[in-house]
């Protein structure tokens, strides 16, 4: 497959890139989610521990003999201990002076000092903590007296809590993403994959299949489908008009060309004038270049045609090369060339005889024509390993080095590029060889050429 | 006037420097190792030097160029000498629990952790600050001669009906921890009045039977092994168990329905002059009493590390802030004053 021509960036690499791009935004918020969720969690569950203890205490506190008695429970501050190892302070203030407990506690926000108490994140003894603070009102000896509770706690446990929650977080936020990663880049292998069956068929097809694509596409690649097909027929009709005008055009010239060389040839006796002569023979010789191209494009069109529908039967190529070299033998002897024929034995092959024949004449007619006069032209037919082979070789000098290097120049639309002569005549062998399933090979031999025409054996 | 202020002014500066200069009660000092070593582990305890010395000189020994200064003082002279800064001192050693976790609740103590804390159970550490390296139960020290004929009680109900049954023999004989004067006597009284309504009972009881009330688990055992005192409640089992001398003449009982274990905590302090060697030590404590190995210098019995069916009735006390309750000056005032109404209870 050949690299297209502009690639615009890569549909599956930009799925991948927006997929896990999405992915990575995802995380993160999640990340930044849970771990303020987190925090908050573990903030509210130290706050109502902390008011548990603050309303234990509370609770604990009477008025005796004028005075207020206070008796801290036990459960007030070892609940503080069941949760975190953390660091834990109290204060009682009864109207603002200290009852007991650790008077220098930093100063609660009043305002915030509502009925269900308040909350506050401080610096005590060198440490972050979080208070919480509430109050009632006692009456002693008649008078209100309003105390205050407050207990305070550092922060340890709750960040170490917030830590673990994090790596936890981390973890599997990793995870997540990686799944994510493997995720996007499976779809968007997914998403193009339609994609590339359809390039593949369409890349896979023999260089005369113009049948519409079929099988079942996406929904979305229907319309690229839709119109590929459009353009296929719209290409094979224009081909097959062509053809047609070729073969037509082709049959159109040749018959005139046959009434003028006739009347050239007529012209050729009565005339005796050397140089008349020789520019009669000039002619002829130009028609009969003409003839034998406008010949060779409605062979073309034939084998085109044919080579579609291939009307298989069992054929004897050695049989078929004998006539066709005897049929050919005039020819050759005009400008004193032996034709030799020798088939060692007579494989026989699945085949169109007609293409087949086309096929070696026009082989044999480059060699008759570009041999030059008094030489030999030798053909062989024979079986090997499941191989058969017409092989002609002559002593024309060879092929020139470009038509050595490439038989795929034979193919359509390319051939142009070639020596018409030659060129259209193997053109028209590879052709039939490739409907046949064989192959044609081209080799440069000692002072002439080999062409090879190989049939499988079934 | 001017006179009297000025004498005012100096006798206040002479106090001040005096209390400067001996901010605190010392019991007893010693040193172990080499004692010209320019480096030194300052140790401030509350445990006997007779009961600790095989311990500290284990640890002196492996190192020459090491002094260890050992000071006994009392738990609240100890917290009063790391309090006022009395002393540089690294680690502080304590049977009294709940001024050990007040020390590091209130920031005097540093952390220490090492693969020998990670032998410490859990209920046995506190912040990775205080850990305990023994448990020393509350035990029922009696005289056997005092019992003769008598069945030796095996639970506080027994204990009480015991000395109801047989007022007139232990009028007198019994003795208990002033719990007014010892701090370690209060941590067990408080308790022992978590545990169980039994406690109070016991205590009108014992005052009823004019119990006699004294600072240290010493003292006691001293009276029980003279059959003056026939049985003790709430005494240190383990200095009673170290007592080997009068092994013939006291019986030490834990008493089945629970029994309180002390546990001895050390703690680095913050302004260690030497925490290295100060955490080196309490290593060197922990795998005495928490490591796979026995070691003869080890002087307390190992209890088991884990609950099990076996020992459900040793109940340690619980580090943590629960023990700061008792600690508030009004909860104490409070405290001893139910106390000593129960011990004063007329018949």
């Amino acid at each position: 497959m050949t690299a297209p021509e502009q690639a615009s960036g890569s549909i599956r690499r930009r799925l991948i890139i927006q997929l896990v791009a999405a992915a990575a935004v995802l995380t993160a918020a999640l990340f930044v989610v849970v771990i303020n969720l987190a925090r908050n969690v573990a903030q509210d569950t130290q706050d109502s521990i902390l008011m548990a203890s603050v309303t234990s205490i509370l609770d604990s506190l009477s008025a005796r003999e004028g005075e207020i008695a206070v008796d801290i429970p036990y459960a007030a501050l070892s609940m503080l201990g069941n949760v975190s190892e953390d660091r834990v302070f109290y204060r009682i203030l009864a109207d603002g002076t200290v009852l007991t407990g650790y008077g220098d506690l930093p100063d609660i926000d009043q305002l915030s000092l509502g009925r269900d108490g308040a909350y506050q994140t401080d610096d005590f003894a060198g440490e972050a903590i979080r208070m919480a603070s509430a109050q009632r009102q006692l009456s002693v000896d008649g008078a209100p007296v309003l105390v205050t509770v407050s207990v305070a706690q550092t922060r340890a446990g709750q960040r170490e809590t917030v830590a673990q929650i994090a790596r936890l977080g981390m973890l599997i936020g990793s995870a997540f993403f990686l799944a994510s990663v493997v995720f996007a880049i499976v779809t968007a292998r997914r998403a193009v994959r339609p994609l590339r069956d359809l390039a593949g068929a369409v890349s896979r097809r023999g260089p005369k299949d113009l049948r519409p694509v079929r099988g079942p596409v996406p929904s979305e690649m229907a319309p690229l489908v839709t119109s590929l097909n459009g353009f296929i027929a719209r290409l094979g009709f224009s081909l097959s008009r062509s053809e047609d005008f070729i073969a037509e055009a082709a049959h159109r010239v040749r018959t005139p060309l046959s009434t003028v060389r006739t009347q050239a040839e007529i012209a050729l006796r009565r005339v005796e004038k050397p140089e008349n002569r020789a520019a009669l023979k000039e002619m002829i010789r130009a028609i009969d270049e003409s003839s034998r191209a406008a010949g060779q494009l409605l062979d073309h069109a034939m084998v085109t045609f044919r080579a579609d529908q291939l009307e298989r039967t069992d054929v004897d190529i050695a049989a078929l090369a004998s006539d066709l070299v005897d049929r050919l033998g005039p020819v050759a002897d005009l400008r004193d060339i032996s034709i030799e024929m020798d088939a060692k034995n007579g494989p026989v092959v699945s085949g169109d005889a007609i293409l087949i024949e086309n096929a070696l004449r026009n082989v044999l007619d480059n060699a008759i024509k570009y041999s030059p006069t008094d030489c030999e032209i030798q053909v062989s037919v024979e079986a090997q390993d499941r191989e058969a082979r017409i092989t002609v070789r002559d002593h024309a000098g060879g092929f020139p080095p470009g038509i050595m290097s490439m038989t795929d120049r034979f193919s359509r639309g390319t051939n142009a590029e070639g020596t018409v002569g030659s060129g259209l005549g193997l053109t028209i062998a590879h052709e039939v060889m490739e409907a046949h399933g064989g192959r044609l090979s081209l080799q440069n031999m000692g002072d002439g050429a080999c062409v090879s025409l190989h049939f499988l054996l079934p | 006037m001017r006179v009297v202020t000025l004498l005012a002014a100096l006798i206040c500066a002479l106090s001040a420097w005096i209390s400067l200069a001996q901010a605190f009660e010392i019991e007893a000092e010693a040193t172990y190792g080499n004692a010209s070593a320019s480096e030194r582990l300052k140790i401030i305890s509350t445990a006997d030097i007779d009961l600790f010395a095989p311990v500290i000189e284990a640890f002196a020994g492996t190192d020459a160029g090491l002094a260890v200064d050992y000071t006994v003082v009392s738990s609240s002279e100890l917290m009063r000498a790391i309090y006022d800064g009395g002393g540089p001192y690294d680690l502080a050693i304590s049977s009294a629990m709940d001024l050990q976790t007040k020390l590091s609740n209130d920031g005097l103590t540093r952390a220490h952790g090492s693969a020998a804390t990670d032998l410490v159970p859990g209920w046995a550490a506190w912040r990775g600050h205080v850990y305990a390296f023994s448990q020393e139960p509350a035990a029922l020290v009696i005289s056997p001669s005092a019992f003769d004929g008598l069945e030796v009680p095996r639970t506080r109900q027994e204990l009480i009906t015991l000395l109801r049954d047989h007022a007139d023999r232990f009028r007198g004989r019994v003795a208990t921890y002033d719990i007014a004067a010892s701090g370690l006597g209060y941590l067990f009284a408080t308790q022992d009045a978590r545990a169980s309504e039994t406690y109070w009972r016991l205590t009108e009881v014992m005052g009823n039977l004019e119990t006699r009330l004294y600072c240290c688990s010493g003292q006691m055992i001293e009276k029980v092994s003279t059959g003056e005192i026939a049985v003790a409640y709430n005494v240190l089992g383990s200095y009673a168990r170290a007592r080997t001398d009068l092994a013939d003449r006291i019986q030490v009982i834990e008493l089945a329905d629970y029994t309180t274990m002390m546990l001895r905590t050390a703690a680095i302090l913050r302004d260690a002059q030497n925490p290295d060697r100060a955490g080196a030590f309490l290593d060197h404590l922990i795998r005495a009493a928490w490591g796979p190995e026995e070691v003869p210098y080890y002087p307390f019995t190992r209890y088991p590390a884990e609950t099990t069916h076996d020992n459900v009735t040793y109940r340690p006390i619980r580090l943590g802030p629960g023990l700061l309750v008792y600690l508030d000056a009004m909860k104490r005032s409070r405290f001893l004053y139910s106390w000593q109404d129960a011990m004063r209870s007329v018949p």
